[in-house]
């Protein structure tokens, strides 16, 4: 396109490195800029300006994983202040749906990834297991949309849906065996047979033409 | 326990059936020779008035012998999961008109127009709407309504022109058609029949995507229908050369108006009808009848204004489904449920069956080889060819993608029916010339595709290697991580800026749950309407399912199934699932004793048996017998009134104390407290010991004993020794409050999770284990507790006749006061249960 000769070198890179077409990188490139206000890097203040995510009633956790070190595949915890474009496009490439020519193998591995980027969000101590507590927190947050569902509830769901988990995962425990939290091979165990592909991708970014709303 | 529950249930329902039907039947038949004898005399006593009744009676005749010959279908197991239902039934009907034909010669009963689309259809598109799977309905709205509407035109257009290109080159010799009747021709037969395409659809078990999208079309393509019938039938009536472009153009707008009315019409009723169920908490036994008499109004106002009644229906059903389900009690829920199924299937049936027999009349049949063989092969080629071409274009914006394997599927279950078959039967013969050559392919085309396609699509969905549907336990994991993505995708939309599928479901689910639920739904409702909330719920029945079952395998069933004379009459039999009412018994029997199941065979067995059934029911029994137990005597005959209502506070109470317990149980589990270690000696224990028990044939049984409740009873004393009473009765209340979790919507499957690891299991096990009750202990033999032995004898016969008072007064805690000066004791006990 036009307006982005100067970094067609750089555009060409990000399409080799994320997966995105240039078309895709141009829109998501504007619409980085506009968060940032023009600036090279996003930090988490700018995500406020998004109106319609204020209602979302895990929008911080969200936020968070943008500038989560791990998804950003730049350590193995902690978080980042401000992140670039680049990273920009690395987060949004976990939801790029999954390509028809892939083969299987590679399937596997984008569903990985998905359900990486999944787990980071609910590991939030990054220990690489998602505690009781960490699970807890997670299910307020999802369940706090609906003012009728108190914590308590929350909380009760949250201890079932691990109990469930350590069922799923463990099968048979002894007695006195003691799961400490879910882990990433775990969460793995728990998706299996559920369709991710087809539920953690963004359909516009699969296609040509992108409808701007802002 | 469930296993049991279901076949005797239906048995139950059949009884009823044929009950109800033969009645008038057998009266018949005695009054016949009486009138005969009694005609001379001055004043009949008993008249024989034929024409009196007639007209319903043959109706109730045929209903009867349509659902007779459903059962008999379902004799052979082998028969019907081969050959579809509908096929069959269409074959009985073809015989059964042979025969009424061989009789009078004449046809006599024959599908009706009238018929169908005022009492027969509207059933079946109304439990399709209200049944429908919402989300993915509009997932895969634009690829459906893409073959409902494009897809109809197209086959309607290409089959209409090909018949009169072959009709041109005069290879079907001499007939008095013009264009216009074989384009009218075409839109009728064109159509994807929604009644064929579930009866055979439900049978093959597809992917839900490949389901949906067939179904869907065949539902949304009424309206194309209706318009190009009427479109062409007044085309037809005008004449072809009177056709003008405004005509056409007048055709396209009636599109529009038809399809978008008759939405609206639907959304319109769907939104009378959440709101009037918001307000009928009085009037609880009525409040089905809502449900059916505004979906069926929202029928009969689109067809009033010529409108595409249909698609009214399906809307009212998709619209109002998630505030009715929310409003309407539990009760009611079910009696819906099982109405609309009754009244679809019902409708189904006969459908069929008359399409047999209205084939049966040698005046409406008139060949043609060339326009029947033609007329088949280019409805399939045609179909074929749209279907291809169709999602061609689709899957470049789909995301999940329609395979080939798909494509012939969609094209092969372009099922014609009888929707097809009424509208043609509808036609003017003094407008339409060759009516009856119309007439006769449609029903040759009907039959070819419901029984031919029908049968081998099956195979071929087997052969193909169609990715099936798989049936999926809920789970919470599941359901929470779906939430987490939901609310992510439609973030991750926000922050890149773009509307997308996420974006928009979003913003439907915050305008819903900050207007809509706020004017349609009751406010308890509204607390505790939550999809999360609903399969955790389901999930805590189902672990309290296989409790029951469990204490039943542990061998509660043998005493509570050996007749016993004993009628101190404690148990409630009053349901017609007697086997559901055991099981609750022998979970309280059980429930002292029961440790976690184990061993594979009792697993296999729980799985069976909570599949096999609707849960539902348990559900109902569990809760009005076990937990509440106080209110039932309050409960007498009343027309208006079927149980006092009065349970959301006691749920949310019952979930929070619930999970409370649960999560106690998963914190010992988790730190490892060293009573688990306790628990397991214990419970290793008493394995030992059931297994010696099991080898002691229930010697000591009730009618054995003629002092029973008494030497029960004080074992069951020893048991609760003063310190420990009340923890007791807790420990009772959270068993059944345990019990009484529900759902409203459940579907029977099954979680091995939860119950299989003592660990998670919930804590009932661990306190009681931790107590191995007296009666237990090694060198005594199981005794049953009183309550086991407090049996009725029980039969079909005799707990019918016994309902209404049993349900009155013998309730759980009347057996309790019946222990006499031990009572005190035990009262912890109900009362726990009102916590």
């Amino acid at each position: 396109m036009g307006a982005a000769h100067s970094a067609s070198e750089e555009v060409r890179e990000l399409v080799g490195k994320t997966g995105f077409s240039s078309d895709q990188i141009e829109q998501l490139h504007r619409r980085f800029k506009q968060l940032s206000g023009d600036q090279p890097t996003i930090r988490k203040e700018n995500f406020n300006n998004v109106p319609d995510l204020e209602l979302n009633p895990i929008r911080s956790k969200i936020v968070r994983a943008f500038f989560d070190n791990r998804n950003l595949r730049k350590g193995s915890s902690g978080l980042a202040d401000e992140i670039n474009f680049e990273d920009f496009l690395t987060i949004m490439s976990y939801f790029r749906p999954i390509d028809t020519t892939m083969d299987e193998e590679q399937v596997q591995l984008c569903r990985k990834e998905k359900l990486r980027f999944l787990f980071h969000m609910y590991d939030s101590d990054s220990d690489g297991r998602i505690t009781l507590e960490e699970y807890r927190n997670v299910v307020e947050e999802l369940l706090s949309g609906n003012p009728h569902i108190e914590k308590e509830s929350a909380r009760s769901i949250a201890d079932g849906a691990m109990m469930e988990a350590a069922s799923v995962c463990v099968g048979q425990m002894e007695p006195d065996q003691v799961y400490e939290g879910i882990t990433f091979d775990d969460f793995l165990k728990i998706w299996q047979g559920i369709d991710i592909e087809t539920k953690m991708h963004v359909r516009f970014l699969n296609m040509e033409t992108i409808a701007l709303c802002h | 326990m469930l296993g049991r529950g279901a076949p005797g249930s239906s048995r139950g329902l059949l009884l009823a059936l044929l009950a109800l039907g033969l009645l008038p039947r057998v009266r018949g038949v005695e009054q016949e020779p009486g009138s005969a004898h009694e005609e001379s005399q001055g004043f009949q006593v008993v008249t024989f008035k034929w024409h009196h009744v007639q007209d319903p009676y043959i109706i109730a005749l045929w209903i009867l012998v349509a659902s007779l010959a459903k059962i008999g279908f379902h004799l052979s197991h082998k028969v019907t999961s081969v050959v579809p239902e509908s096929a069959l039934l269409i074959v009985l009907g073809l015989v059964l008109g042979g025969i009424v034909w061989a009789a009078d010669h004449i046809a006599s009963f024959t599908l009706t127009p009238t018929v169908f689309f005022f009492y027969l259809l509207p059933p079946i598109v109304l439990d399709a709407g209200y049944f429908m799977p919402n989300r993915l309905f509009f997932g895969n709205l634009g690829t459906i309504l893409l073959y409902a509407v494009i897809g109809t035109v197209w086959n309607a257009a290409t089959t209409g022109l090909s018949l009169y290109g072959v009709f041109l080159s005069g290879l079907m010799g001499d007939l008095n058609i013009g264009l216009l009747d074989f384009l009218l021709f075409g839109s009728l037969i064109a159509a994807v029949d929604p009644v064929a395409v579930l009866a055979v659809f439900e049978e093959v078990h597809v992917n839900e995507v490949l389901f949906i999208i067939v179904f869907g079309e065949s539902l949304l393509n009424d309206a194309v229908t209706v318009v190009l019938y009427n479109v062409f039938e007044s085309f037809v009536t005008l004449g072809g050369d009177k056709v003008t472009g405004v005509d056409c153009v007048k055709g396209i707008v009636s599109f529009f108006v038809v399809s978008l009315g008759g939405t609206l019409v639907g959304v319109i009723f769907a939104f009378l009808l959440s709101l009037v169920t918001r307000f009928t908490k009085h009037v609880r036994i009525i409040e089905p009848g809502f449900v059916f008499i505004i979906s069926y109004l929202s029928y009969l106002t689109s067809e009033m204004l010529s409108l595409s009644a249909i698609l009214a229906i399906t809307f009212c059903g998709i619209c109002c489904q998630k505030y009715v389900k929310a409003n309407i009690s539990e009760q009611s829920a079910t009696t819906v449920r099982y109405t609309m199924k009754m009244l679809a299937s019902g409708a189904e049936t006969i459908i069929f069956m008359f399409l047999g027999i209205s084939a049966v009349n040698p005046l409406i049949w008139k060949w043609n080889t060339a326009f029947v063989l033609l007329t088949l092969v280019f409805i399939s080629v045609y179909r074929a060819i749209g279907v291809v071409l169709q999602t061609w274009v689709l899957n470049r914006y789909r995301m999940v993608q329609l395979e080939i394997i798909d494509q012939v599927v969609m094209s092969y279950g372009g099922l014609r029916g009888a929707v097809a078959f009424a509208l043609v039967v509808l036609l003017d013969e003094k407008k339409v010339k060759e009516r009856d050559l119309f007439v006769s392919t449609t029903i040759i085309v009907v039959f070819f595709t419901v029984i031919f396609q029908g049968l081998t699509i099956k195979p071929l969905v087997q052969w193909l290697k169609v990715k099936r549907s798989e049936h999926r336990d809920p789970k919470l994991n599941e359901k929470l991580h779906g939430r987490a993505f939901d609310h992510i995708l439609s973030a991750i939309e926000d922050i890149s800026g773009q509307i997308g599928h996420n974006y928009l479901r979003d913003k439907w689910s915050n305008f819903d749950r900050k207007f809509l639920s706020k004017i349609l739904m009751r406010r308890s409702a509204q607390k505790s309407r939550d999809r999360i909330l609903n399969v955790f719920h389901e999930l805590n029945l189902k672990d309290a399912i296989s409790y029951v079952a469990e204490g039943e395998r542990r061998g509660s069933l043998a005493f509570i199934r050996s007749p016993s004379t004993d009628n101190m009459v404690n148990v409630d039999f009053s349901t017609p699932r007697p086997s559901t009412v055991e099981a609750s018994v022998s979970y309280f029997l059980r429930e002292n004793v029961s440790a976690v199941c184990l061993d594979m065979q009792s697993l296999e067995q729980r799985r069976r048996s909570i599949r096999d059934t609707e849960d539902m029911v348990t559900h109902h029994t569990l809760q009005q017998y076990l937990y509440k137990p106080r209110q039932e005597y309050k409960h007498l005959y009343s027309r208006h009134e079927l149980t006092p209502n009065e349970d959301e506070k006691q749920d949310k109470e019952i979930f929070h104390r619930t999970m409370r317990k649960r999560l106690e149980s998963f914190k010992s589990a988790k730190l490892g407290i060293n009573q688990n270690k306790k628990a397991a000696k214990l419970y290793k224990r008493e394995r030992a010991q059931k297994r010696r028990n099991s080898s002691i044939p229930n010697g000591k049984l009730p009618m054995e004993n003629p002092m029973p409740n008494f030497t029960i009873k004080e074992k069951d004393l020893e048991l609760s020794d003063p310190e420990e009473a009340p923890d007791y009765g807790a420990e009772m209340g959270g068993g059944i409050e345990f019990l009484a979790n529900i759902t409203q919507d459940t579907t029977a499957t099954d979680s091995p999770s939860g119950i299989d690891n003592p660990v998670f299991s919930p804590d009932e096990d661990l306190s009681i284990l931790s107590r191995v009750p007296p009666w237990l202990s090694p060198g005594e033999t199981v005794v049953p507790s009183q309550r086991a032995r407090v049996q009725i004898p029980c039969s079909p016969g005799n707990f019918r006749r016994l309902a209404p008072f049993r349900l009155s007064n013998k309730s759980v805690d009347s057996f309790l006061q019946a222990d006499g000066p031990e009572e005190q004791l035990h009262t912890t006990l109900p009362e726990s249960t009102h916590m």
